[in-house]
């Protein structure tokens, strides 16, 4: 408990540095550009929502704490303010519409990224020296090496405009979300098929080769010697023995990946045109939308921290030496 | 099983051990020189529509060109100069701050080891690109930009591997021998530890300069780069831009991408190699095939009969 109560505070504080880089980096940067931000939009804004903008950065007369204060509580209240782009909807609208299926498409590649990566390494490493172990390492090594966007160039070209065997884009056929039925849930497979499947091929090698090396290591510890002593089926031994152990690192490492795959993801959405944040991000880039993309920073970073919070917790399920007090 | 068969068998398995670093180095030699020459090479000016719009791969323009009738062999080149420097220095300085944190540290140990702990995890744990997004959105685009951004954001890893090594150097006899002889804290950290990092730096810088190419091309292609500006992203950029995908023109965005998954992976290839020297028991699989054991198993080191 000592443990998980460590990790929450360490969570908290990150956060909490993550919102102060927000506030302040609008206000610091050189060549004031919250004033420019405010004589870009003041033709196209009444007087009502130009006070509101000048006020989002720090153009008041009020002393910096006191901004400070105010902005850490519309931060816990969720108050992010309006999105330029959009005006006037809340910052917030424009963001929840796209939550949902970044994490639905998040969630779906990096358990399956995960899975398979530690299937592959365990294999590899059992078998280790045959063509399997020897062919995998170079192969996800390439793969990885593509940024996730171009691969998902590579995709969209060949199996959605080629092929055509996947939907090109969105996240489902219809104008509105389809309802949850059997068809509905098909459409949004369908559609989710492609943007996930370049996600996994790039971020596999990492989970590969890390189970791999893990594997090895376990493989030549003792007590794997006393289980193949003992007369366990080699199933056994691999599976509750081996396998066990190595696969903490590969636990430890999902915290890591989950930003960075979160950061990928982004990338592959706008590729994909798949409705989540990296598209919500990219029209906040193209429309200079200062707001929603501080936002959207606040947002995915919140979302790594919470998800890295229980991949932590998770930790303490698995490995009972943390459990008993001792550093992870 | 004959003689010859097992010698043959051998002989392959040597030579699959160089072959990567072989294929790496070629890969990346000939990338980087022909970026270093392109202002000889290239055939038109990058900038200027020197053709038709999204003509396909011919003789006149190798690579095709792109949807404002650039030649992209041009840009290839030009754009590999641009993106290869801005890469190799984001990646010299990210190095270099990662060792400063992570060799303050593990000197001082203490609170300014607490401290520098906790600023590094605090960036690690913040995801990349929402960050560098909103860093470069707020400054004016272009390499320095780039630069400065990518360091920023990059260098949280590297402190943290880096730390660890040095403590557990520091552990180390030589150490407290080199402290009794009463040689000054400075010395022992930039004469004894350091050099003992080197593979480990080594290791490290390669992988930032594969971070750096990847971390550059994705907020380029986001639209965060100066357009005005060539490089691999920028062509992406402008790929996706003018609809390259949904016109069939390939070309424009398999040459940069491809120029740029070639460059991460020939690194990645070099680096592979370089973590087996550091690593004996990953090292150990290649010395027990090069002493003729046809099937190295961890069952070796243990001996113990798998099969019944």
């Amino acid at each position: 408990m000592y443990y998980i109560a460590k990790r929450l505070a360490f969570y908290v504080l990150a956060a909490f540095v993550a919102i102060t880089v927000n506030f302040f980096l609008p206000r610091l940067t050189p060549g004031d550009p919250a004033s420019t931000i405010v004589a870009t939009y003041s033709t196209s804004l009444n007087a009502e929502s130009l006070a509101a903008l000048k006020a989002a950065y720090g153009l008041t007369d009020e002393p910096l704490l006191q901004q400070y204060v105010t902005y850490l509580g519309n931060v816990l209240r969720g108050d992010f303010g309006r999105s330029l782009s959009n005006f006037p909807a809340p910052v917030m609208a424009v963001i929840g519409a796209g939550f949902g299926w970044s994490i639905l498409l998040g969630l779906t590649s990096v358990l399956l990224s995960f899975v398979l990566g530690s299937v592959l390494g365990a294999v590899a490493a059992w078998r280790r020296g045959g063509w399997f172990d020897r062919l995998t390492p170079p192969v996800l090594l390439f793969l990885g090496s593509f940024p996730y966007f171009f691969l998902a160039l590579l995709l969209f070209y060949v199996f959605c405009f080629k092929l055509g065997w996947f939907p090109m884009g969105n996240a489902y056929s219809s104008v509105n979300p389809p309802a949850l039925n059997l068809s509905g849930i098909g459409d949004i497979l369908l559609h989710l098929i492609a943007p996930a499947f370049t996600i996994v091929l790039v971020s596999l090698g990492p989970w590969t080769l890390n189970m791999r090396n893990a594997m090895i290591g376990v493989l030549s510890e003792d007590y794997l010697t006393l289980a193949e002593a003992k007369g366990l089926p080699p199933r056994r031994v691999l599976l509750s023995h081996a396998v066990r152990t190595a696969l903490l690192p590969n636990i430890t490492a999902l915290g890591a990946a989950v930003g960075a795959v979160f950061s990928g993801q982004l990338l592959t959405e706008i590729v994909f045109t798949y409705p989540g944040l990296g598209y919500a991000l990219m029209r906040a880039v193209s429309a200079v939308d200062y707001p929603l993309m501080q936002a959207l920073f606040l947002i995915i970073t919140l979302s790594v921290l919470a998800a890295n919070f229980l991949v932590d917790t998770l930790y303490v399920l698995l490995d009972p030496r943390v459990r008993t007090g001792g550093e992870a | 099983m004959s003689l010859s068969e097992s010698f043959g068998a051998r002989a392959r398995r040597q030579l699959l051990g160089s072959i990567p670093v072989t294929v790496g180095l070629v890969i990346l030699g000939a990338l980087v020189a022909a970026s270093a020459l392109a202002q000889v090479l290239a055939p038109y000016n990058p900038k200027r529509a020197t053709g038709g719009i999204n003509e396909p791969p011919s003789l006149t323009h190798l690579f095709g060109t792109t949807g404002q009738g650039q030649d992209v062999l041009s840009q290839f080149l030009y754009g590999g100069q641009n993106t290869l420097w801005v890469a190799f220095s984001i990646a010299v300085l990210t190095t270099l701050l990662a060792l400063i944190v992570a060799l303050t540290a593990a000197y001082f140990r203490g609170w300014v080891d607490d401290v520098l702990t906790l600023v590094t995890n605090v960036f690690l744990v913040i995801p990349g690109l929402p960050l560098v997004v909103v860093l470069a959105a707020f400054l004016p685009p272009g390499p320095l930009t780039m630069i400065m951004v990518l360091t920023i954001t990059g260098w949280a890893f590297g402190a943290r591997l880096f730390r660890s090594q040095a403590l557990s150097l520091r552990e180390r006899e030589f150490i407290a021998a080199a402290e009794d002889v009463g040689e000054s804290r400075w010395r022992i950290v930039a004469i004894e530890l350091l050099p003992n990092m080197g593979s480990v730096v080594a290791a490290y810088f390669v992988n930032q300069v594969i971070f750096a190419i990847t971390a550059q091309a994705s907020l380029e292609f986001l639209g965060l780069g100066d357009g005005g500006q060539i490089t691999w992203g920028s062509m992406l950029f402008w790929a996706q831009n003018s609809s390259a995908l949904i016109r069939g023109a390939w070309w424009t965005f398999v040459v940069p991408g491809m120029a740029i998954a070639l460059t991460a992976f020939s690194l990645a290839l070099i680096n592979n190699a370089v973590d087996e020297i550091g690593n004996p028991r990953l090292r150990a699989d290649r010395l027990l095939r090069k002493a003729g054991v046809r099937k190295p198993s961890a069952t070796l080191m243990t001996p113990v009969k798998r099969d019944a």
